[in-house]
């Protein structure tokens, strides 16, 4: 038996995705057309004869949504609204999505396909260390898995040692964390005497922040578990918009229910699948709040061709970074996750890091402080500086820039549950 | 052979200091301690009694800290007594990582020579062979 939740839309033909794909664009266009913000930037616009016709439409950002706070792209009464979920809004206005009660069926039914398509079934037990309040990442999960019919413990973020009481006690198999905090959470596991493989845990999903490949195969084997990369965006629903599947080789996004382009940055132009660029997205069955061409910021490229697993559902590389988190180091562009892939391949050296950038003059340095383990220190300033010249090394061809590294003690570098901020740009 | 405790340490002010104050209230009396520093980083190197204890207490404390085999040698506190033990190594061709000195409590007129070396246990008979006294352990006074 395949593992999948909804087989007639998870494996629809490549044809009919897309024409289900049109009809859904243009319902989704009338009903967009009863919002403010719709009812004038589509007044002439009739109708998408082609899905490539969604080019005339101009894209929505962040900005958009907080100029029309909080209603502007409502489409339906109010009283047809059951749930908002908030960003933190640390930076201005915060950014207010809206649910009706099908737009939560919805939500939890793809998550219920993230679960299903990756081994889950009735009998987990799912362990969910997100927050679980305005943030999407907690409620999201939580109603999915109770679709599947997990034994769901909605224990939100913090309190490693009751988190690792929980998971042993309950046999919980599946959880869903930020890879930060799995790490983290990792250290917890060694002061509480506990060696995280003799739990019943076989997966984790991770998502919520942008993380390497390298850090997804450390967490995997220090848990001696799968861990499945997720990428969503509270402005789509939250988590479960692209997943992915056990060949763990990019992020199916559930395209009968979102419309993907990835265009250049600055241009704007569509560019075809396999290039790198930002991830646009449209909604196709959101009912209170549809948006058109909404840019994510997140870079990425669709990976052309077709999944071993069998979903024409198209793929995405895991986020590359933030056209917004990219750094300029003279002049060169530089994301934070190259610095944690560039670190992690690196023998002797531990899971926590931070980034500072200074200005030295006139020149920008990166400053990378780095762990090292109870392993890797050996009473040899030798073996110290080598391990240096190593993350250096390790560095300098990944970033093409000479850092300056520092090695500290193992653990003393903080990292609090939640998005993890490693970079401070003291500029 | 003795064992010596390594503690690695950040190039930052009060770091030696949180070490200190931390065997003081664990009651433990540092024998010697020897500091040695690049710009970057430290390593402490202490000679105390019980060190498995001692190192334990340091890691509950979040320091970095490992039992490092080092060998010390008794010689007379007078001129020519560490270039006698030098020159046993150097005619067998050992190769000194670092080296600190300090004087017994039961003899003050003898000093103790600590030596970290490759392998510790060659030199101890090369040494002995020689007519060096090796102290062990349980021959430091604390």
């Amino acid at each position: 038996m395949i593992d999948c939740w909804d087989k007639t839309n998870e494996f629809l033909t490549r044809e009919k995705l897309e024409e289900k794909q049109l009809v859904l664009l243009n319902k989704n266009f009338q009903n967009a057309k009863k919002s403010t913000y719709y009812s004038k930037a589509f007044s002439k616009i009739d109708k998408f004869s082609s899905l490539k016709e969604i080019e005339k439409v101009p894209f929505v950002t962040k900005d958009d949504l907080r100029e029309n706070f909080p209603y502007g792209f409502v489409s339906v009464p109010k009283s047809e609204l059951v749930r908002l979920h908030s960003s933190s809004g640390t930076t201005g206005t915060p950014t207010v999505v809206f649910y009706t009660k099908k737009d939560l069926d919805d939500w939890a039914e793809l998550i219920a396909r993230c679960m299903a398509m990756t081994g889950g079934t009735k009998e987990d037990v799912f362990q969910n260390t997100m927050g679980h309040g305005l943030f999407t990442g907690g409620l999201g999960f939580h109603y999915g898995a109770e679709k599947v019919g997990m034994l769901t413990i909605p224990f939100g973020p913090g309190n490693s040692p009751r988190q690792i009481w929980f998971m042993k006690e309950f046999g919980v198999t599946v959880a869903h964390i930020l890879p930060s905090y799995a790490m983290h959470l990792y250290s917890g596991f060694a002061e509480a005497g506990i060696d995280p493989k003799e739990l019943k845990l076989k997966t984790a999903y991770i998502g919520a922040e942008p993380h390497s490949e390298e850090m997804r195969s450390q967490i995997e084997q220090l848990y001696g578990i799968k861990a499945y990369n997720s990428y969503g965006l509270s402005e789509m629903c939250g988590p479960g918009v692209a997943f992915e599947c056990k060949y763990q080789n990019g992020m199916h996004i559930w395209e009968d229910h979102f419309y993907a382009e990835v265009i250049d940055p600055v241009t704007g132009k569509v560019l075809p699948d396999g290039e790198e660029g930002e991830l646009v997205l449209t909604t196709l069955q959101k009912e209170a709040m549809p948006l058109f061409r909404y840019r994510t910021k997140d870079l990425t490229r669709i990976i052309p061709g077709v999944c071993e697993c069998g979903r024409v559902h198209r793929r995405i590389e895991r986020i590359k970074g933030r056209s917004d988190d990219m750094l300029i180091l003279n002049g060169v562009n530089t994301f934070p996750i190259q610095i944690e892939k560039a670190l992690m391949k690196v023998e002797g050296i531990g899971r926590n890091y931070k980034i500072e950038i200074h200005k030295r003059g006139y020149m920008d340095k990166l400053v990378v402080y780095s762990e090292l383990t109870e392993e890797s220190f050996t009473d040899n300033f030798k073996d110290l500086e080598q391990l240096k010249c190593k993350v250096i090394e390790s560095l300098k061809s990944e970033l093409l820039i000479t850092p300056e590294v520092h090695l500290v003690r193992p653990d003393s570098i903080e990292v609090l549950p939640g998005k993890a901020k490693r970079v401070f740009d003291m500029r | 052979m003795i064992k010596q405790i390594s503690v690695f340490m950040e190039n930052k002010p009060g770091r030696l200091l949180e070490v200190t104050k931390l065997l003081a209230s664990n009651k433990v009396n540092i024998r010697t301690l020897s500091l040695a520093d690049t710009a970057e980083f430290g390593i402490a190197r202490l000679i105390v009694d019980s060190p498995e204890a001692v190192v334990e207490i340091l890691k509950n404390n979040r320091f970095t800290a490992r039992i490092t085999p080092v060998l010390a040698v008794e010689v007379p506190d007078d001129a020519g007594g560490l270039a006698k033990v030098l020159e046993v190594f150097s005619e067998s061709g050992v190769n000194v990582e670092y080296m600190y000195g300090f004087v017994e409590k039961r003899h003050p007129d003898k000093a103790l020579l600590v030596f970290k070396v490759e392998d510790p246990e060659r030199s101890k008979d090369q040494l002995i062979a020689k007519g060096l006294t090796v102290i062990s352990e349980k021959d430091i006074m604390f």
